[in-house]
């Protein structure tokens, strides 16, 4: 199934497009901390951390990009209007872009490219989301009512339309995590890929302790003291259980799964809860960060994405990384031993059980993915070192911007290459390679 | 917070009242504004010598009318009564009687400076008790004047003189609405070497009008503690000044920190002092992002007060760690770095209750009178350098710790000084300021109280 770009090597970038710093602020599990701000509210305030840290006032970046996943229809500029909030330049320009949970990553990787291009000098790459303040849409009958009475002309003619409205036209509707194509929620999907992989509760259970444990580690060590500014009294993530233990996760109830004829395995404990949050990443061109004396963490070196049919069942919903993978992997010539660090975005401990369990094996990597053998093993140890999204919570847009700017300061201190996965609804997924500059 | 005393007293009918019935009637003080006209009356030069005769030299370049006796009935701006010539007691009569008519003619926010020199330079007992003399009178007057004026002294050591660049900048400040709340203060100055202090800084301090709107243009600033009250307030003022301001504070005051950090265009770092590795991370950044670390403003602090009867290890042992051994490991690792500028600048936050001592804060006192310790002791190191460190003692300030004090006791506190009310953030802010330009080279080891003359630690 290997396609053509994945038998094209890598062509030389004209630029080095380089990770300077992120920001984010701590994420509020929905209805906490942060139930009364509005997406605009907390890019803002990711925004202004981001200027606060690197001294970017009154700056024109290059170009911001951001998006939100639950977005209100007024928001339709809403990176713009977050910058012209924001301490930056007014005369920043900016843009929003949606591709679902992998919305953040996708920025970083749009205004990366640009950046190589030599278009722009610098850029913010990010994203937010906000389930407590979703927008709340009415009923296709009360819509179509008020459109069809802003037409009306006379008094019988309004009279008509309002008199066809019944009262179930009159409850909203509240967005709904379904697939719009399968009726499915992704916990549902997943449940489905998570019994097909074989995957356990005690793995998954496994793999969130340890996701609460590397990032309660990372706050004990300030690893975030420059990569978070806290906001409205909250300082640190409010879904992370330190205190939490494989015991506690097994009592846990699944709630994903239950109607199928394997065992349920999906609890909230290993699944990631909705979320509130923003995260921004500072990017830039080598030239840009010397001339202002900012500092380079890592190379932003490639990407790719992937889409797959999960509609007729061929594939997961969330395994498009799994395609994604080889691909960009053969492009730069590297395999998964080439690594330190591997970010993938724990949408449910099974997405990323299951998309290790799939590397893993030689028939599915030979089948589905076309390749030789299996695509390789990835080593725990190395595996979200300082947490993911079980731990952190997930405001779907902010997930790539918060992978992003971690990563990029792992890699500076630590050296290496990072690979980040994040998968995202519709069958999609985003891949991408991070390079210490030492 | 807000003094709604003051409000009060300084409104027709109330006032009348408070004066009928002997209560204190603070006055709205004078303070900085950007424009400041440093004195739009004539300006008192008093004394006798070569000193009073430089220095009025001066004042006249400084676009100020300058007189060397009262003429009666005409407003005053300042009188300046330099005594530096003083031998013996007996001398100081005629200045300061001519001091005692000038009062009277002060306009209200009103400065007298005096100019004398160091009872440790004496060369004999009549001579030392004159200059002693002097630090008594002074304060007397400083308890006398009304209307927001204010008296302070310049102590010249050594071969320091009345128009040395340190001693004129200090005259500066203390003609200026920037020492509002500073009051029966004395600064001692030393001559500095030359080539430690730069020609720009001593030309354009003595020629005054030429003074630069932002004497600290091009320096970087550390400030810590800066995410609200006092330290946010430093932040502004040196911005203001002209200094790249980095603002630091604990993690979790994030959110105010990089608020500050945006209003003064600077940058915030997110740090814990007490952490040993706290810093070698501000010395990182300001290396990488501006080359040169020039100011360092020692003003995060906490207060655990307890008295020392039920006072447990916890409180004792986080005021020290805060505010005064996170100094001194900082300041160690600050003068290791070659980072650190030629012309470097310490000054410490200390406090009136490390002065005199405060019921409750046996913790905090210890701390504070620590700082001074170590400012002393660092001071004498830094001698014959450019570098200097001093301390900025803060009496009464309206802060977010002072409006925790009950409600009672913090009125009287408030009164408890000449000027009769609290500091402000700014008046701290403005001394640090101060101390933090070029034309200071000649100041070092002072404690500086900012405090309206409060009577506690006098």
């Amino acid at each position: 199934m290997a396609d053509q770009a994945g038998t094209q090597n890598a062509a030389p970038s004209p630029r080095t497009a380089v990770v300077i710093g992120g920001n984010r602020i701590p994420f509020a599990r929905a209805g906490g901390a942060y139930a009364y701000s509005s997406n605009r509210d907390m890019l803002i305030a990711a925004l202004d951390g981001l200027v606060a840290r690197f001294g970017l006032q009154g700056e024109r970046i290059g170009e911001v990009a951001a998006g939100a996943v639950l977005k209100h229809s007024r928001d339709f500029n809403l990176t713009r209007e977050a910058v012209l909030g924001s301490a930056l330049s007014p005369a920043t320009p900016a843009y929003d872009l949606q591709q679902a949970c992998a919305t953040g990553l996708e920025t970083v990787v749009g205004l990366s490219n640009k950046i190589k291009l030599g278009q722009i000098e610098s850029g913010i790459a990010g994203g937010v989301d906000s389930a407590s303040d979703a927008p709340i849409a009415v009923s296709e009958g009360l819509r179509r009512a008020l459109l069809d009475l802003s037409r009306a002309k006379t008094t019988q003619q309004k009279i008509r339309i309002l008199s066809k409205l019944r009262p179930r036209d009159l409850s909203p509707n509240a967005p709904g995590t379904g697939e719009p194509r399968t009726g499915l929620s992704m916990g549902e999907h997943q449940a489905i890929t998570t019994a097909a992989w074989q995957i356990t509760r005690e793995a998954q259970d496994d793999l969130a302790y340890r996701s609460h444990q590397n990032l309660a580690a990372a706050f004990e060590r300030d690893f975030f003291s420059d990569l978070m500014t806290p906001y409205r009294g909250l300082t640190r993530d409010a879904n992370l259980r330190a205190d939490t233990s494989l015991e506690k996760l097994a009592t846990l109830k699944p709630v994903f799964g239950t109607g199928l004829d394997t065992p349920a395995t999906m609890t909230a404990g290993n699944s990631t809860p909705l979320t509130d949050g923003a995260a921004v990443v500072l990017l830039g061109s080598e030239e840009y960060a010397r001339t202002n004396n900012l500092p380079m963490l890592a190379n932003v070196v490639d990407a790719e994405a992937a889409a797959v049919d999960f509609v007729h069942g061929e594939e997961g919903l969330l395994m498009a990384p799994v395609h994604a993978m080889p691909r960009l992997l053969e492009r730069n010539g590297l395999t998964f031993d080439d690594f330190d660090f591997f970010e993938i975005h724990e949408a449910f401990a099974g997405t990323v059980l299951s998309s290790i369990a799939a590397w893993e094996d030689e028939d599915y990597c030979t089948r589905v993915l076309g390749l030789d053998g299996a695509l390789g093993s990835i080593d725990r140890s190395r595996l979200n070192v300082h947490g993911s999204s079980l731990a952190t919570g997930h405001p779907f847009a902010a997930t790539g911007g918060r992978i992003v700017a971690s990563l990029g300061k792992t890699l500076s201190e630590q050296g290496g290459r990072g690979l980040i996965s994040v998968c995202a609804a519709g069958g999609q997924g985003v891949v991408a390679i991070l390079e210490a500059r030492n | 917070m807000a003094d709604t005393y003051l409000n009060l007293v300084n409104s027709p009918l109330p006032a009348r009242i408070a004066k009928a019935l002997g209560l204190p009637r603070p006055s709205v003080l004078r303070r900085y504004t950007e424009g400041e006209v440093l004195a739009p009356h004539p300006v008192l030069v008093a004394g006798a010598g070569a000193g009073a005769d430089a220095l009025a030299e001066v004042l006249l370049g400084w676009d100020i009318e300058v007189r060397r006796h009262v003429l009666p009935g005409e407003a005053l701006s300042a009188a300046v009564v330099v005594l530096d010539a003083a031998t013996e007691p007996a001398e100081l009569a005629a200045p300061m009687l001519e001091l005692g008519q000038a009062v009277r003619l002060l306009v209200p926010g009103g400065r007298v400076v005096g100019v004398l020199r160091s009872v440790a330079d004496a060369s004999g007992p009549a001579e030392a008790a004159a200059r002693q003399g002097i630090d008594g009178a002074l304060r007397s007057v400083a308890h006398e004047l009304r209307a927001g004026a204010t008296a302070n002294g310049i102590i010249l050591r050594g071969e320091a003189t009345t128009t040395d660049a340190a001693t004129l900048a200090a005259l500066r400040f203390f003609l200026s609405g920037r020492s509002a709340y500073v009051d029966g203060q004395f600064i001692e100055v030393s001559a500095v070497p030359t080539g430690s202090v730069t020609d720009l800084a001593a030309a354009t301090a003595a020629a005054g009008e030429g003074v630069s709107d932002q004497p600290l243009a091009g320096k970087t600033a550390v400030v810590t503690g800066a995410a609200r009250g006092i330290g946010a307030e430093i932040a502004r003022v040196l911005a203001r000044e002209g200094a790249r301001v980095v603002a630091v504070d604990v993690p979790a005051a994030g959110e105010q920190l990089a608020a500050v950090a945006n209003s003064v265009r600077g940058t915030a770092l997110q740090l814990d002092i007490t952490a040993p590795e706290a810093a070698a991370r501000i010395l990182d950044h300001v290396r990488e992002r501006f080359g040169v670390l020039d100011i360092v403003v020692h003003n995060a602090g906490i207060t655990r007060d307890k008295l020392l009867a039920n006072m447990d290890a916890a409180r004792w042992d986080s005021v020290i760690a805060v505010n005064i051994a996170s100094q001194l490991r900082m300041n160690e690792q600050f003068l290791a770095s070659d980072a650190f500028s030629d012309t470097g600048r310490i000054i410490s936050l200390a406090s009136t209750s490390g002065i005199a001592g405060n019921r409750g804060q046996s913790n905090y006192a210890a701390s504070k009178a620590g700082v001074i310790g170590m400012v002393r002791a660092q001071a004498a190191g830094f001698e014959g350098t450019g570098r200097t460190i001093n301390a900025v003692a803060p009496g009464f300030i309206e802060t977010d710790m002072t409006a925790r004090i009950p409600p009672l006791t913090r009125q009287v506190a408030r009164r408890l000084s000449s000027l009769q009310q609290g500091g402000l953030p700014v008046d701290v802010a403005e001394t640090v300021a101060f101390l933090a330009a070029a034309a200071a080279a000649g100041i070092n080891g002072q404690v500086v109280r900012v405090c309206g003359q409060n009577l506690v630690g006098a």
